[in-house]
């Protein structure tokens, strides 16, 4: 096992270079230092010399990738690739491109805990209601409440997350005037402000994994020794939470592992429209500033969270079914 | 004994799912009792303080030397103060004083430093001298760059790495102090203009007219490189570059309170100059502060935390987040105005005549990207100004207003202050003068040619149906390019018609007919859209700014169908502005959409933006059709040097009528102000130019109270109704089950 894990995490720091380097070369084909400093500085009075200036003061009047007029190895590191793209690997994030947007690590260390609130009992109440809902249909399966229940999932996964949000602000904010329609507070407060998000994207959420792990439970309650199992005449709550759910975990935790990176990386969508201050919302602030420094970054970052989850995920299949082995 | 350990084992248990069960209960009740949809603390309400949006993001700079977006305005026009301000309530705007004793005239000289008459023609003039008195007795607000100790050395001017501990903000510092506002602090601000060290967008006007700035520049360059010599280039931290030590000629303070600003020539705008950010006091201390190790990789910058003497400070910069101003418990308290237009004293705007501002003793900003919240929050009362610094707000509930009965009487419940007037802002769209099918052509044939094309397209955009289409962002249709309250602007009188697209009928004013465009068309060599020799269609392509999403998709079908109008097909190429910028560069577009806001109220703020010496495309400046005509030009020259006036007046009819003729540009809509404040905030004015009105405005915090309490009482019933039918739908599934656990295979049920 020792050996296969090592030799996932060569293939993931291979990906992460690659990812890394094809990230690289299409934000700077793309948009040329030039480019970056107008998006910034704005079009209102500006020349070139304030673009040069805005320029050299975050790195970018270097060359990108070779630098002829340094000797030795500063003929590669003194690039913009080696400071802005290659720093990342130890996690030197550098400065963001925007105006007075301070330090990208600090800012990234503040927003993962506002991600991580919401996020994780997110990802917890997720997994729990998805399973909770799908064995509940599998318990009734060729039932009604079946029938209505695949429906009603079909119906919510057809929805887009947007309409949840607005008609959920709607509701909650406007008519009930129960929860606050979006803000932040630090600490206990926060708990009034994440409600109404971590609610309505569970909502959002619920029909794909609900009927994604009703299809894995269907499939399971079919074998030989889920029939072995009712013969012992168990009941069939039993049948279903200790027997096919614990061999449905594969799948289970596949889905939901996949997950994982946004309990750090946080929702770009809710975050931005309830105005919390996570990750999430960084990245949709990064974009509509065109700060390529942030959105680099979190694309980097991104990788790395994806890389190591599967990673995880593999190593979570030995303990949720021992006859795997990863070799 | 084990069965008496085990039943206090249970007794135990119980207690604790007992114990458990009531905390349960407790914190649900608790938690219940805070659901309201308050996004602020629960007494923040009760307190004087301003809660609004400012959208998209924190501002980009505080610094005065480097803050030009206008996000930045709600924060450095209450922190700053510079020489000037503009009257609050009246229009067209007028310069008082801010930090000077008196708006000055400046003094003319001659190329041999004699002195001229007031009246002097610019052509004689060699430099304009402003002598600037400052108010006595000013203070900046408390700040750790000041604090010194008892044997009066600066307790932070001499901080070593790590010195700084856990310290974020200058609140954050155990001492503070002040000192008072003296002239060099201003010449400081001016030689500030030429560092090295932060973006300087004003640094290329200001060198072309105060004395000296301009090798100035060069000299804190070299300077900068000897003290950087050897230093990491890529390193926040930077030693303090003191301007102290190399003077300016162009800028002197000559006696204590006396500041002499040189100018290149006569430049009457140079007054606007001095109400901007851009000439604001900037005291050393601060620079020496934040220049200490650690500080700028931590934000503690003048760009974050700036150091004024205005009615407002900075206590807390949340970036993205909030940002909360406090009132300087220095500021002398300038009083509230007591004159205005007409209507004001009826509309209660000189109820506070004379008495001390600010008036409000907290400005709360909250960064709101999203407008469907931000709208909510301000529905609930939550927000007194909507967006502190944007003065179209209120239009979007206007428009709601005439859409709905029930939402106008709504508004009208709540009472809504929705004011509009026009603001000095423009929109148009302007053609590329370089291209050869619209542009001026390079033969005198050419030139008519193209030119009637380009009338007849200013003919054919209708801009009063663009008011109707889009009324959120609609404005007063122009028929020139200086908006009313500008000196000089013609608009709303007879004499500002524009005769090239509108003519009068029967004493009103009307568009020329299509008609009349396409007549136009055929005469520039294309009968129904067709070219004359060619017969192929003609077809122009439209270059927008912005990529085509929803929300701008019907705005630029409604250009495209403007064109079709007169035949023409319009080829829309929308692109992310970089790409605009660039084929801007290259000058490969045609017909483009642009706003202008004007820095300051002088209409060779607006002129200048067809000089031809400005052309984007050849010489990176703010004239994006590269319009350029000798006379024009010419004309331009002469105002600049002139006074508000009837020549002023006269030069700036004839540069109008060229635009007119030559038609660079479709005038399009100065657009409407209208700011939505709720009915507890008094001494609301609106105007884009005048930024400092959070000194001005006054809450009635009770009268707030009591609002948000009837506007926002929790419904809970339909929430009761929801968990009672959920709690039912579970009964009914359990007793189902059970059902089905003692049921047989025929369906029987065989157990009790």
């Amino acid at each position: 096992m020792m050996s296969y894990l090592i030799r996932r995490i060569a293939y993931g720091a291979l990906v992460l270079l690659g990812v890394n380097l094809a990230t690289f070369i299409l934000f700077f084909t793309i948009n040329t230092p030039d480019d970056m400093a107008r998006l910034n500085i704005g079009t209102k009075r500006v020349n070139q010399e304030v673009i040069n200036k805005w320029k050299a003061e975050r790195g970018y009047d270097k060359p990108l990738y070779l630098n002829p007029k340094r000797d030795g190895s500063e003929r590669y590191t003194d690039t913009i690739f080696w400071e802005r793209s290659v720093s990342l690997f130890t996690l030197n994030f550098g400065r963001a491109d925007s105006e007075s947007a301070g330090n990208i690590g600090a800012e990234v260390a503040t927003r993962m805990w506002v991600s991580i609130q919401m996020a994780l009992p997110l990802f917890i109440l997720q997994v729990i209601a998805s399973t909770a809902f799908a064995l509940l249909l599998v318990m009734f399966r060729n039932t009604r409440l079946d029938f209505w229940g695949v429906v009603a999932c079909v119906l919510m996964l057809s929805i887009s997350s947007l309409f949840y949000i607005i008609v959920g602000q709607f509701l909650f904010s406007r008519v009930l005037k129960l929860a606050p329609i979006s803000g932040y507070a630090p600490g206990l407060d926060a708990v009034k402000f994440l409600v109404l998000p971590i609610l309505l994207s569970l909502v959002a959420r619920l029909g794909t994994e609900a009927r994604l792990y009703r299809a894995m439970f269907l499939e399971e309650s079919g074998k030989d020794y889920v029939r072995t199992a009712r013969a012992k005449g168990l009941a069939e709550m039993v049948v279903l939470y200790r027997h096919v759910l614990r061999n449905a975990l594969i799948p289970i935790i596949t889905s939901a592992g996949s997950y994982l990176p946004y309990v750090f990386l946080g929702s770009l969508v809710f975050e931005s429209f309830f105005g919390l201050p996570g990750l999430g919302a960084y990245v949709i602030e990064a974009i509509g500033k065109q700060d390529f420094a942030i959105v680099r970054t979190m694309v980097f970052l991104g990788s790395l969270l994806y890389i190591t989850t599967y990673v995880f995920i593999d190593i979570a299949y030995t303990w949720a079914d021992p006859r795997v082995r990863l070799s | 004994m084990r069965s008496d350990d085990a039943s206090m084992r249970e007794r135990a248990a119980g207690w604790w799912l007992l114990s458990a069960r009531r905390w349960l209960a407790g914190a649900a009740l608790l938690g219940l009792a805070a659901c309201n949809n308050n996004p602020f603390a629960d007494n923040a309400a009760s307190t004087d303080t301003l809660f609004s949006a400012v959208v998209e993001n924190s501002p980009r700079h505080l610094d005065p030397t480097a803050s030009y977006w206008s996000n930045d305005t709600p924060y450095t026009y209450q922190i700053y103060e510079p020489l000037y301000g503009y009257h609050y309530l009246k229009r067209p705007f007028k310069l008082v004083p801010k930090t000077a004793t008196d708006v000055v005239k400046p003094i003319y000289f001659d190329k041999d430093g004699k002195l001229l008459p007031a009246d002097a023609p610019a052509d004689l003039v060699a430099e304009s001298v402003y002598e600037v008195r400052i108010k006595q007795g000013i203070l900046f607000q408390p700040h750790a760059a000041f604090a010194k100790d008892e044997q009066g050395r600066y307790r932070y001017h001499a901080m070593k790495p790590g010195d700084l501990g856990s310290r974020r903000r200058p609140g954050d510092f155990e001492f503070s102090g002040t000192r008072e506002l003296v002239a060099d602090d201003f010449v400081y601000a001016v030689r500030r203009h030429a560092t090295t060290r932060i973006t300087t967008p004003i640094y290329g006007i200001f060198s072309e007219y105060i004395v000296g700035l301009d090798s100035y520049g060069a000299l804190i360059k070299a300077e900068d490189a000897k003290l950087r010599a050897g230093l990491d280039p890529a390193s926040q931290d930077k030693p303090f570059l003191d301007f102290r030590k190399w003077p300016l000629a162009g800028a002197t303070a000559p006696e204590k309170y006396l500041l002499r600003l040189r100018i290149k020539g006569k430049y009457p705008q140079w007054s606007y100059w001095m109400q901007m950010t851009f000439l604001a006091p900037v005291p050393w201390e601060a620079d020496a502060f934040y220049a200490q190790p650690g500080m700028a990789q931590i934000g503690l910058t003048l760009d974050m935390w700036p150091v004024g003497t205005g009615p407002y400070m900075m206590t807390e910069f949340v970036k993205d987040r909030y940002h909360v101003m406090k009132r300087n418990p220095n500021y002398r308290g300038e009083p509230y105005p007591c004159e205005g237009m007409p209507g004001d004293k009826e509309a209660g705007l000189l109820a506070d005549c004379g008495k001390p501002t600010p008036f409000i003793d907290t400005l709360y900003s909250t960064v709101e990207r999203e407008a469907l919240p931000r709208r909510g929050k301000f529905r609930q009362g939550y927000y007194d100004v909507e967006v502190f610094e944007r003065p179209d707000t209120g239009m979007d509930y206007r428009v709601d207003m005439q859409d709905s009965e029930q939402v106008r009487n709504d508004y009208l419940a709540k009472g809504f202050k929705l004011s509009q007037s026009s603001d000095v802002n423009s929109y148009f769209i302007a053609f590329n003068m370089l291209d050869p099918t619209i542009g001026t052509g390079k033969t005198a044939e050419e030139s008519e040619r193209n030119g009637k094309l380009r009338q007849a397209i200013t003919m054919a955009i209708d801009w009063d149906e663009y008011s109707k289409v889009f009324p959120r962002k609609a404005g007063a249709t122009a028929m020139s390019l200086l908006p009313a309250g500008i000196e000089g602007s013609r608009e709303g009188t007879p004499e500002g018609l524009n005769p090239v697209t509108h003519r009068v009928v029967d004493g009103k004013v009307v568009r020329r007919s299509i008609d009349d465009a396409k007549k136009l068309m055929a005469e520039a060599g294309y009968p129904n859209g067709r070219d004359a020799k060619t017969g192929r269609p003609l077809v122009i392509n439209y270059d927008f700014y912005a990529p085509p999403t929803p929300e701008r998709k019907p705005e630029i079908d409604w250009v495209v169908r403007q064109f079709a109008k007169i035949d023409i097909q319009l080829e829309v190429r929308a692109t992310e502005n970089s790409q605009f910028q660039d084929k801007v560069r290259k000058g490969t577009y045609q017909v483009f959409w642009l706003g202008w806001n004007a820095d300051y109220p002088d209409a060779e703020n607006f002129l200048f933006l067809f000089y031809g010496p400005n052309g984007k495309t050849k010489f990176d400046g703010e004239n994006t059709s590269n319009f350029a005509d000798p006379e024009y030009d010419r004309l331009f020259k002469q105002l600049k040097t002139l006074d508000d006036g009837p020549q002023k007046q006269a030069v700036i009819d004839e540069m109008m009528a060229i635009l007119r003729k030559q038609a660079p540009l479709s005038f399009g809509f100065f657009p409407y102000t209208s700011v939505a404040v709720q009915s507890w905030v008094s001494n609301s004015k609106s105007a884009i130019l005048v930024r400092d009105q959070g000194r001005y405005l006054r809450l009635d915090v009770p009268q707030r109270l009591a609002k948000q309490h009837e506007w926002n009482r929790q419904v809970w019933w339909p929430l009761a109704l929801g968990i009672a039918a959920l709690a039912f739908l579970v009964f009914l599934g359990m007793r189902s089950l059970r059902r089905r656990e003692r049921m047989n295979a025929r369906g029987e049920i065989i157990a009790a």
